[in-house]
């Protein structure tokens, strides 16, 4: 089922069409509406009505996260306050929080996305929704809500944490779609078996996640767990919360709703356009946002577009899952390295629990990476020589992964920190 | 009588207190051990208990989030005097039983040395022992000591 034939099956002329409308409009409104923005386009020298071409996007200035954190709380807005009827920020986890604020309209630009998205992977107003995303000022909670009320399912607004309670209301209230982080969806896993409660019990139908990186290998451990098909749902606060793209039961990459959101890949080095199809940093512009229009955000998450013909009828663009950051990208001995290479390479362990920590340190002037993995008692073995040997074989994966020598700690199970929202998974302790 | 005796094996990281904390443990569930082994490499160590209800401690452990399996080991008296633990290496040695590990103590109410064993092949190990004339100690016995 497709929640908006006209808009997500569009055929490529009319969209482009209509992309450029919604651009030169949104251009302007920037412009007329956003002194930082006429500030930016006039240092660059454009005008709104410099855009004649699609690609004339290419000459609009980017926007960074630290501009957006300059304008704190509410410089990026461009309408007066009181046409804003909600806020919302992002976590903050690496400096001041970027505000994010909505019209009326807005909020039904985000249910109509998110409506999209979940209709994608099969949701209907006979499903019981499980929300387990914070309800606050992040994007997360408030975005699936609205989506779902649009679809007109039934949403249980639990939001984060009483995981004990999660897992009975998941039993008694009858749950067929989960909504949850990666990480806490493992987390409510081993509580849920704790609790006599296995996947072929929960009788979902599926699973909505989103708001962290992921691995392939991570999507099927989630699958395996609650014996149900899972789905990735993406999103930005800065540029609406989850809804910029989400999969379609293919699971073959997450369909961008570009009739709201234009995305474009560039290299984060030289900036320049990528060519369709090249991997690189995701760009994203709100093409019909009111009250907080962005231009060009670099999203710092590292993907691939491509165009082609999804088997759903979809002809919304395709983004590859995200394989990193930009900032989550690792040096180490001049090496880069990503976290999800690290996850890959031990999801390929039988009997390891996915819970690990990447420890980045500088003992003698070199650099060193410390895996702390949890062992399981399906690792663990009464021999010293055949647990050095695992110990081995984990080093082994993540070198054939990566190309670097690491140090893998077995630690003790459950002494990890474990997460409700994103889980910090790397630590770095070099002072450079 | 069963000649396998059961022992703990208990995962534990390099990590100042997890010893104790597993020995918390079994001191609040009232287990008394009856003999103690400790394996350790830089990273992490084995901990291997003998105690009189192997599989009620544990349950306990893994109750406390400890990673425990159950293994066997073979309990065999030995002469208290030197010589007494080179005479039952000889046996396996004489029929090439592979030993894993071992560790011995001694029971000072029966005055009693006792070495316990690990072969790779612990139903051949127990046949040679018993062949060589050795006394091999039930599990019965051991959990009352």
């Amino acid at each position: 089922m497709i929640w908006n034939e006209e808009a997500e099956c569009m055929s490529q002329e009319d969209k482009e069409i209509l992309q450029l409308l919604r651009l030169r409009s949104v251009a302007k409104r920037a412009y007329n509406n956003v002194p930082y923005y006429k500030k930016l386009f006039d240092e660059a020298g454009i005008k709104p009505e410099d855009i004649k071409t699609l690609k004339d996007i290419e000459k609009l200035p980017l926007t960074t996260k630290d501009d957006l954190r300059e304008a704190y709380p509410f410089g990026m807005f461009a309408v007066p306050p009181k046409k804003i009827v909600e806020v919302h920020t992002s976590s903050g986890t690496t400096g001041k929080p970027t505000v994010s604020g909505y019209t009326k309209k807005d909020l039904e630009i985000w249910s109509e996305a998110m409506a999209r998205g979940l209709t994608m992977f099969g949701a209907t107003e006979d499903d019981i929704i499980q929300n387990t995303h914070g309800y606050g000022l992040f994007t997360g909670g408030f975005g699936v809500h609205y989506g779902a009320q649009k679809i007109g399912s039934t949403v249980i607004p639990i939001s984060t944490g009483q995981t004990k309670r999660q897992i009975e209301i998941m039993r008694d209230f009858g749950t067929s779609i989960m909504i949850f982080t990666p990480s806490y969806g493992l987390y409510l896993a081993e509580v849920a078996e704790e609790e006599g409660l296995s996947g072929k019990d929960m009788n979902l139908k599926s699973i909505g996640f989103g708001a962290e990186m992921w691995t392939v290998e991570m999507r099927r451990e989630i699958e395996r767990r609650f014996n149900a098909p899972a789905y990735n749902i993406y999103g930005l606060t800065e540029i609406i919360g989850p809804g910029v793209a989400l999969e379609c039961h293919m699971q073959d990459g997450l369909h961008v709703m570009e009739d709201h959101f234009y995305p474009e890949i560039i290299d984060s080095e030289t900036l320049e356009t990528l060519p369709e199809g090249e991997i690189g940093e995701l760009v994203l512009t709100t093409l019909t946002r009111e009250g907080m229009p962005i231009i060009r955000f670099r999203t710092k998450d590292i993907t691939t577009l491509h165009r082609s013909e999804c088997e759903c009828g979809r002809t919304l663009i395709k983004m590859d899952r995200i394989t990193g950051r930009t900032d989550d990208m690792l040096k180490i001995r001049g090496v880069t390295v990503f976290p999800s290479q690290i996850e890959k390479a031990l999801l390929k362990m039988d009997g390891l629990e996915p819970h690990y920590q990447i420890i980045a340190t500088r003992p003698h002037h070199l650099d060193e990476l410390e895996i702390q993995v949890e062992a399981s008692s399906d690792l663990f073995s009464d021999e010293i020589k055949e647990l050095v040997a695992i110990k081995k074989k984990i080093e082994n994966y993540i070198h054939n992964e990566t190309g670097l020598r690491v140090n893998v700690t077995l630690v003790e199970p459950k002494t990890l920190p474990r997460s409700e929202g994103k889980a910090v998974r790397v630590i770095d302790k070099r002072k450079i | 009588m069963e000649l396998k005796i059961k022992q703990l094996s208990i995962f534990l990281e390099n990590r100042k207190g997890r010893m104790k904390k597993a020995l918390d443990v079994l001191e609040k569930g009232n287990v008394n051990i009856r003999a103690l082994s400790i394996a350790d490499t830089s990273d992490f160590g084995i901990l291997r208990l003998i105690v009189p209800e192997p599989e009620r401690t544990k349950e306990l452990l893994e109750e406390n989030s400890f990673i425990v399996k159950i293994g066997e080991v073979i309990a065999v008296r030995m002469r208290d005097e030197p010589g007494g633990l080179g005479e039952i290496l000889g046996i396996l040695d004489d029929n090439n039983i592979n030993l894993e590990y071992l560790y011995a103590f001694v029971e000072e109410k029966e005055k009693v040395a006792i070495v316990l064993l690990h072969p790779e092949n612990i139903d051949g190990g127990i046949k040679a022992l018993i062949d060589g004339g050795e006394e091999i100690i039930s599990a019965e016995e051991i959990y009352q000591l």
